[in-house]
C-alpha cells in the first residue's frame, strides 16, 4: 500500500516536471519566435523605432486588433495604423512560414510582456482566425 | 636646524609624492585621445633645406549629396565641426531599425551641441528619393540642421562608403537586396577616421557617446 502510494508521488511528481517544461519550453518559443522574425525592427524591448515603427510594449493597437493579428503576422501589413495615438506608415513584411502554432506562442509572448497584460489566445482561436485572413 | 631635518625628511618627500601624483593625473588627462584610423603614409618634405618626415592620415574625400530639406550637403557643411556617419535604406528590415534607434540616441545627447552633426547616407537611392527622406527624419521628429539624411548618384555613394571604411553592397539574395556594415564612424575637423562603432549595439554606441566629449575636447585645443 505505501509502496503503491510512493509511485504515484513519484510518478505525479514525473508529470508534474514534464508539463512544467513543457509549458516553460512554449513561453521561451514565443521569446525564440520574436527574436528571430521581429525583434530586428521592433526592437528586443519592443520599443519599436520612434514615429517609424510602432512599439508593441504597451502597445494598444494590441487589444484594439487583437483578432487581427494572427493574419497580421501570416500577411504582413501595408498603409498607415495609428498606434497610441500616433500615426505610422511602413509596410510591414509578411512571415508566411510561420506555422499556426508558432504564431500563438509568439501573440501570447507579446500579449503578456513588454507591459502588456492582456488576454492571451488559445490555439483554437488563433487557427479559426488565420482561416479568415483577407486575401491579398 | 633639528626641525629642518624633519621637514626634509617627511615633509619633501609627502609634497614630492603629492605632485608626482597630480602630474601624472593631469598628463594621463592629456593623453586621452582618440586613435586616427584608416590607412597612412610616412612622406618626406623639405622644411628650410632639412628633410622632415610627415604621417598623411586617411582622409575623406570632397563629396556633394543632397539632403532631406533639398539642401547641398558638403565637406563645407561640416567644417570646424566633427561627425557621426553611416549608412543604411529607409526599407531595410534587418539592421537598419537598431542602427537608427541608437543613432537617436546620439542625437538626443548632442543635439543642442552645435560642434556634433549626424550624416545618414542612403545605399538606396532609387527608393529614397528626397521626398522619402524627408518624411522618415520628420516621422524620427529630428531637426535637419543636425542630422543630414543625403541621397545622390549611387556610384558616389558606394565610393564614399569605401572611403569610411564601410562594405556596401547592392545583393539581390540579401534582405532588403542590399548588404551593408552596421557602423557608425566618427570623423574629426580635418576629416580623418576617429573611431568605429557597431551601430547596432548598444554597448559600442556608449562608447561611442564618451568618445564624442574627447574629440571635442581636442578640437577645442587645436583651435586655440
Amino acid at each position: 500500500m505505501r509502496k503503491s502510494r510512493m509511485v504515484a508521488v513519484v510518478l505525479g511528481a514525473a508529470a508534474l516536471t514534464t508539463l512544467t517544461q513543457c509549458f516553460t519550453e512554449k513561453q521561451n518559443e514565443g521569446l525564440r519566435v520574436y527574436q528571430a522574425n521581429c525583434a530586428s525592427c521592433h526592437m528586443d524591448d519592443g520599443s519599436g523605432l520612434r514615429g517609424v515603427i510602432p512599439p508593441l510594449a504597451n502597445s494598444d493597437y494590441l487589444v484594439k486588433y487583437r483578432k487581427q493579428l494572427p493574419c497580421l503576422v501570416r500577411r504582413g501589413l501595408n498603409g498607415e495604423i495609428t498606434v497610441n495615438g500616433i500615426s505610422y506608415n511602413k509596410p510591414m513584411p509578411a512571415s508566411p512560414k510561420l506555422r499556426d502554432d508558432e504564431i500563438a506562442n509568439l501573440l501570447n509572448y507579446l500579449q503578456t510582456n513588454f507591459g502588456n497584460k492582456n488576454e492571451r489566445y488559445t490555439m483554437q482561436e488563433v487557427t479559426e482566425y488565420l482561416q479568415y485572413c483577407p486575401r491579398r | 636646524m633639528k626641525r629642518n631635518n624633519l621637514a626634509t625628511r617627511t615633509l619633501f618627500p609627502a609634497l614630492g609624492l603629492v605632485a608626482t601624483l597630480l602630474l601624472s593625473g593631469c598628463s594621463a588627462n592629456q593623453e586621452k585621445t582618440l586613435p586616427i584610423l584608416g590607412e597612412r603614409q610616412v612622406v618626406e618634405r623639405q622644411v628650410n633645406g632639412k628633410t622632415v618626415e610627415d604621417t598623411v592620415y586617411l582622409t575623406i574625400p570632397n563629396f556633394a549629396f543632397v539632403d532631406q530639406d533639398s539642401q547641398q550637403v558638403t565637406n563645407q557643411t561640416f567644417a570646424n565641426k566633427i561627425y557621426v556617419t553611416d549608412f543604411f535604406f529607409t526599407t531595410c528590415p534587418s539592421i537598419c531599425p537598431k542602427m537608427k534607434t541608437q543613432m537617436l540616441r546620439v542625437y538626443d545627447k548632442f543635439k543642442d551641441n552645435p560642434n556634433v552633426l549626424l550624416l545618414s547616407h542612403t545605399i538606396d537611392p532609387q527608393h529614397d528619393t528626397v521626398a522619402v527622406l524627408k518624411d522618415f527624419s520628420e516621422r524620427l521628429g529630428v531637426s535637419s540642421d543636425k542630422w543630414h539624411f543625403v541621397t545622390g548618384e549611387k556610384d558616389s555613394i558606394y565610393a564614399i562608403a569605401e572611403k569610411y571604411l564601410v562594405p556596401v553592397k547592392e545583393e539581390k539574395g540579401a534582405e532588403g537586396g542590399f548588404i551593408h556594415g552596421g557602423h557608425f564612424m566618427l570623423i574629426d575637423g580635418e576629416r580623418r577616421i576617429r573611431g568605429v562603432y557597431d551601430g547596432t549595439d548598444a554597448a559600442a554606441v556608449d562608447q561611442l557617446l564618451n568618445d564624442i566629449p574627447v574629440l571635442l575636447k581636442e578640437e577645442q585645443h587645436e583651435k586655440k
